[in-house]
């Protein structure tokens, strides 16, 4: 039995963030999923009685769509909670699509929220018994950072890679922060001041890592025969693919080719594009060698040229390839699990409704997610009414 | 019933000052950490081995905590085909390269119990 044929077949018709930032210590990440819900579904023409698909994941939360759904009032004929860390809810986008075409559900919410910078201090956080026994612990690894600076450290090593390259990132997603009103760090920033900036987790500095926020975001998804009847530009599904072969980062097969080189693949695919279709790109830039990694494993770049790509302002305001234009999650917002986020803005792009950053001409974007330590990879490829 | 419990034989080794790590005799991998199949063939049948001990570094980072001194995280390639992360004492953190040989011991006062380490074992390969 084959896959139904997903391209176009579904459109993104509503998408909103919650208040961003750091909302203080008497709210909660149920109110930000909520408050971003409310507003994707008013931007759709819809309202909470008309979802019956719901897809949601909250870190630390194993029950996240039962207490969305009462927190709602929704009564989903169809849920899925699948938690891949922040590749998520690109993920949830991709099941969405799979449920809506085979008629499992006709209005799909896809929805997060966290206040992972309030909780700080104020001992929220679970700790429930472990899931396996860690043969990382002992050595005292600063995870998530560490993960991805094994993966810096050996990028560098085998093809030269620089922190100046790494740096280029980082003073890339500011400068597109500096267009952004909701960007949470919009101050000027130089690759001096990256390189000078403290280290962590050799290579990676304090500058090279996310920020962490607060924040919740929320997509509404339903059949394009439902989106041309509904008030916004519908922005349509027109591929994805999933992939991951490992958890922990010393089970990384090679610590310089993540999974997104299948992810992307099986998205390529379905869309009938490659990566010179695309005219933006949205990734998950959690510590700034993702950024490297994705473009090298997405086909912007061959393997190992990354650091060389990015260079020069190549993927800043004016560059020749828009990456993160929403400042990313290295300067907009990062609550923990980001991969809600460049959906958000690819979808803005697509309808040219970005505005100071708007890129001009966007008719296919291009998002990628990933979660744990280069764990989880899923690429979505996101097209404007012409590229039905 | 009590029935194959690998995490528990593996630490009930390190104990013992071995390197254990298991291999399937289906496909000949070495598999590490323990488990109950084999992750490249899906054999059931896994056998515990004892490494060694010598092995390459693959990566490395260094932690510098605010209010104590740097140390290194490392992963190790095994001559035996498998990777582990560890740490790598007696050196300098700043000293420890990628591609360097490295020997294992067993730290019986690990943080969380006994754990292997890794000294610096003289020549250095020259890996790309
Ligand atoms: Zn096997």
């Amino acid at each position: 039995m084959s896959l139904p044929d997903l391209r176009g077949a579904t459109a993104i018709v509503g998408v909103a963030e919650s208040d961003l930032g750091e909302v203080g210590p008497d709210r909660y990440a149920i109110e930000l999923a909520a408050q971003a819900a409310g507003a994707a579904l008013a931007e759709a023409g819809l309202n909470t009685r008309d979802v019956d698909g719901l897809f949601c994941a909250i870190a630390g939360r194993g029950m996240a769509p039962l207490d969305v759904a009462e927190y709602l009032g929704v009564r989903p004929r169809y849920t899925d909670g699948t938690m891949v860390g922040g590749s998520s809810f690109i993920s949830h986008l991709h099941h969405a699509a799979l449920a809506i075409t085979t008629g499992a559900c006709d209005v799909a919410l896809i929805v997060y929220g966290s206040t992972a910078r309030s909780d700080s201090g104020r001992g929220r956080l679970p700790s429930g018994p472990p899931e396996l026994p860690s043969y990382e612990a002992a050595y005292r690894p600063r995870m998530p950072i560490t993960g991805y600076a094994l993966a810096a450290a050996r990028h560098m090593h085998q093809y030269g890679t620089t922190r100046t390259h790494l740096a280029e990132v980082a003073v890339a997603a500011r400068r597109w922060a500096a267009l952004n009103p909701k960007a949470f760090v919009r101050d000027p920033l130089t690759i001096d001041e990256v390189l000078a900036s403290r280290i962590v987790s050799s290579p990676l500095s304090s500058l090279d890592c996310c920020l962490v926020t607060d924040g919740g975001g929320a997509v509404v998804v339903t059949s394009a025969e439902r989106a041309r009847d509904l008030p916004r530009p519908p922005v349509y599904l027109l591929g994805a693919g999933e992939a991951h072969w490992h958890r922990t980062i010393s089970q990384m097969p090679d610590l310089t080719v993540t999974a997104a080189t299948e992810s992307s693949t099986r998205a390529y695919a379905m869309a009938g594009v490659g990566p010179r279709d695309v005219d933006g790109v949205q990734l998950y830039d959690a510590f700034t060698i993702n950024t490297i990694l994705f473009l090298e494993d997405l086909g912007f770049c061959a393997k190992g040229e990354g650091g060389d790509f990015v260079s020069g302002g190549r993927i800043a305001p004016g560059g020749a390839l828009p990456v993160n234009t929403n400042g990313g999650g290295l300067s907009y917002c990062h609550p923990g699990m980001y991969g809600i986020f460049p959906l958000i803005e690819a979808t803005r792009q697509i309808r040219g409704e970005a505005g100071e950053r708007q890129q001009p001409g966007v008719s296919i974007a291009l998002t990628h997610g990933n979660g744990g330590q280069l764990s989880s990879q899923v690429t979505a490829i996101l097209g404007g009414q012409e590229t039905l | 019933m009590t029935g194959f419990a690998p995490h528990r034989e593996y630490t009930d080794r390190l104990g013992t000052g071995s390197v254990p790590y298991q291999t399937c005799d289906g496909c000949l991998s070495a598999v590490f950490p323990p488990r109950v199949i084999c992750p490249r063939c899906g054999a059931t049948e896994l056998r515990w081995s004892e490494s060694a001990g010598l092995g390459t570094v693959y990566s490395i980072s260094v932690i510098s905590p605010r209010d104590a001194l740097p140390y290194p995280v490392v992963l190790v390639d095994l001559d035996e085909g498998f990777r582990m992360m560890s740490t790598v004492v007696e050196i300098p953190a700043e000293d420890v390269r990628i591609g360097a040989r490295v020997r294992a011991r067993v730290d019986q006062d690990g943080p969380s119990g006994p754990r292997v380490v890794f000294a610096a074992e003289g020549r250095s390969e020259g890996e790309s």
